[in-house]
């Protein structure tokens, strides 16, 4: 139970997603939109708002924004324009920033969180629009250099971004984290962004504050706070869980209540652990948005939409249940493999049918290659060891030429060195066991176990598991099921 | 007092003020005042639309009679760098260089 929950309030709680989505080139002008390189390289006329420039739709980056929309349940505007919001910042050459105001392209939509170790309810979140814009550029300022000056990259600017908003319908920091993960998930299956916050492709703002049941029956809210500056969905949970104490305090303290001031701005401060005031931008609300003159609308048609829902791909929430069927895994196993994303669905899937069979693959990858792949860090898609070495340890398992501990050493040893399967094989001293010398290893341990011998002469075969460490000291090689089976059956061949 | 009905616009000072500080203006107390007057006489003008009946029309989003056009993601040469930042007023050969922006930057 979260800190929050033992509070007598509901914590409300609104998100304010922007994420870049995944176009070559800005959403106006021909510039690539590649993340980190040098300054000012990525630029134009168009992005640079200079004087005679026009801008045009990239037709994917609307393509994509519609895709969005449809995967988060959004009903489809078949007429949409854009408008000028009007504000001043050095990051914003034009002087405004051409977004969609009162004709977004989608709206009314949802989609659902649920936690799989039932930490919360389920909780659909209703997504009050999806809107297509463009990004402001980024201005830099070392405070350390002790420079009157910001330096300003426009690289950013103009790259095509889409804003969602939801409803106030979360209800705990921990079902925002979890409900931002599943956006996220979403989005990067369906490739409309890859959601990389590090390279600020996904940023969220939140909306908070408190409803308080009162004595009398009525229900105390506190002002709202909108909490800026977050960098990662761990950042988004601290700030909320910090947030819902700090207003319960004031409340406390104050007793003030929503209206009673304009809405505040505070900045999270990631190693401090605290939110902070930021400086009230006066009048900043007045955007002064009017329809953009540049652009024409765009029609949607039924047809449009239905091609574009057909060509989607499986959402996550969908995936998980398509994927457990399909391979006929635990519904747990195929959420932790969709959790993943979908290069490790795609890396489980190729293994699989190597393996020819779900279940097999998927203890492989939840026991040994997520667990190697979280120690290591990094992206499936640069694993060392690629599905068709790991199909190999498991044929070879399966064959009866080791066991399934001694294929795990394996696996460790090629994830180490980098070599083949074969190649630490060899390199381990690991041969094939081969049928004279399992009976010769059998025949020496009854020998030596008489105890064992007779126990399983009077019928107790479970006896026989006795032999098994003594077999495997003696050759690491051995199968233990076929140890098992072969001294049995020559035990109960004695006179 | 008032010798306009309601439906005329009236603007006042304060909004000149406010639409000067949106805008980035610093206003004289001359200018507010001569603005104030101008505005109110171009306002009123545009105001006259407003007499006429639009309750059939349906809204117009755009005055161009064109709709759908659309570039392909494909890439262009961007400018050189040196060329972006040849016309500001000041940079240092990779950004432009503006007064000290102090907090965050602007979130779109
Ligand atoms: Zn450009």
């Amino acid at each position: 139970m979260s800190a929050e929950t033992q509070h007598p309030f509901t914590t409300v709680i609104g998100l304010e997603v922007h994420v870049q989505l995944q176009t070559k080139t800005k959403l106006f002008c021909g510039c690539i939109t590649t993340f980190g390189s040098p300054p000012n390289t990525q630029v134009c006329p168009t992005c640079l708002g200079l004087p005679g420039s026009l801008p045009v739709m990239n037709r994917r980056a609307f393509d994509l924004s519609l895709r969005a929309a449809l995967a988060l349940n959004c009903k489809i505007a078949l007429f949409t324009k854009w408008d000028r919001k009007n504000y001043f910042y050095p990051d914003l050459p034009k002087g405004y920033q051409i977004s969609q105001f009162d004709l977004p392209f989608s709206y009314e939509g949802h989609l659902e969180v649920c936690d799989p170790k039932g930490a919360f309810e389920p909780r659909t979140v209703r997504i009050t629009r999806v809107h297509l814009e463009e990004d402001a550029g980024k201005s830099m300022h070392d405070e350390t250099a002790g420079t009157a000056d910001s330096r300003i990259d426009l690289n950013r600017t103009g790259t095509p971004l889409c804003e969602i908003v939801t409803e106030p319908d979360l209800r705990s920091a921990e079902e925002a984290r979890a409900w931002l993960n599943e956006l996220k998930l979403l989005l990067v299956y369906l490739g409309v962004s890859d959601c990389n916050m590090q390279e600020g492709s996904l940023r969220v703002d939140a909306n908070v504050n408190l409803h308080i049941p009162q004595e009398d029956g009525r229900l105390a809210k506190t002002p709202i706070v909108e909490i800026k500056n977050m960098n990662s969905f761990r950042s988004v949970e601290r700030a909320l869980v910090y947030e819902t104490e700090r207003q319960w305090g004031e409340w406390q303290a104050t007793k003030a209540e929503i209206g009673s001031m304009p809405k505040q701005t505070r900045g999270w401060d990631d190693s401090a652990g605290v939110t902070r005031g930021q400086r009230h931008k006066e009048e900043s609300s007045d955007y002064r948005y009017f329809p953009e003159p540049d652009l024409v609308p765009v029609t949607v048609t039924e047809e449009q939409v239905t091609t574009i829902r057909s060509s989607m791909g499986e959402p996550p929430a969908v995936l998980r249940k398509t994927l457990a069927d399909r391979w006929k895994i635990p519904a747990n196993d195929a959420g932790v493999l969709v959790n993943q994303g979908p290069e490790l669905v795609r890396y489980f899937e190729d293994l699989a049918t190597r393996v020819g069979e779900g279940k097999v693959a998927s203890n492989w990858m939840q026991q040994d290659v997520l667990r190697t792949l979280n120690e290591r860090g990094g992206n499936i898609t640069d694993f060392p060891v690629r599905p068709e070495a790991v199909a190999d340890i498991i044929a070879r398992v399966q064959k009866g030429d080791f066991d399934t501990s001694r294929g795990r050493e394996i696996f460790a040893s090629v994830v180490e060195k980098g070599a083949s399967v074969a190649e630490v094989v060899a390199g381990m001293g690991i041969a094939a066991v081969d049928d004279s010398d399992l009976r010769a290893l059998c025949e020496e341990l009854i020998a030596e176990n008489p105890k064992i011998v007779a126990d399983v002469k009077g019928g107790k075969e479970q006896a026989a598991g006795g032999l098994i460490g003594q077999a495997k000291r003696k050759n690491p090689n051995v199968n233990p099921g076929k140890v098992r089976a072969l001294a049995i059956e020559l035990i109960r061949a004695l006179p | 007092m008032p010798t306009h009905d309601d439906t005329e616009p009236k603007l006042t000072r304060e909004d000149v003020i406010k639409v000067a500080m949106l805008a980035r203006l610093a206003l004289s107390e001359n200018e507010v005042t001569s603005l104030t007057q101008e505005l109110t006489k171009i306002v009123g003008f545009v105001s006259q639309l407003s007499e006429i009946d639009t309750s059939d029309v349906e809204p117009l989003a755009h005055p161009l009679d064109s709709q759908n056009v659309f570039r392909e993601d494909e890439p262009a040469t961007s400018l050189k760098t040196a060329d972006a930042l040849r016309s500001a007023p000041r940079h240092d050969g990779e950004c432009f260089l503006v007064p000290a922006v102090l907090g965050e930057s602007s979130s779109a």
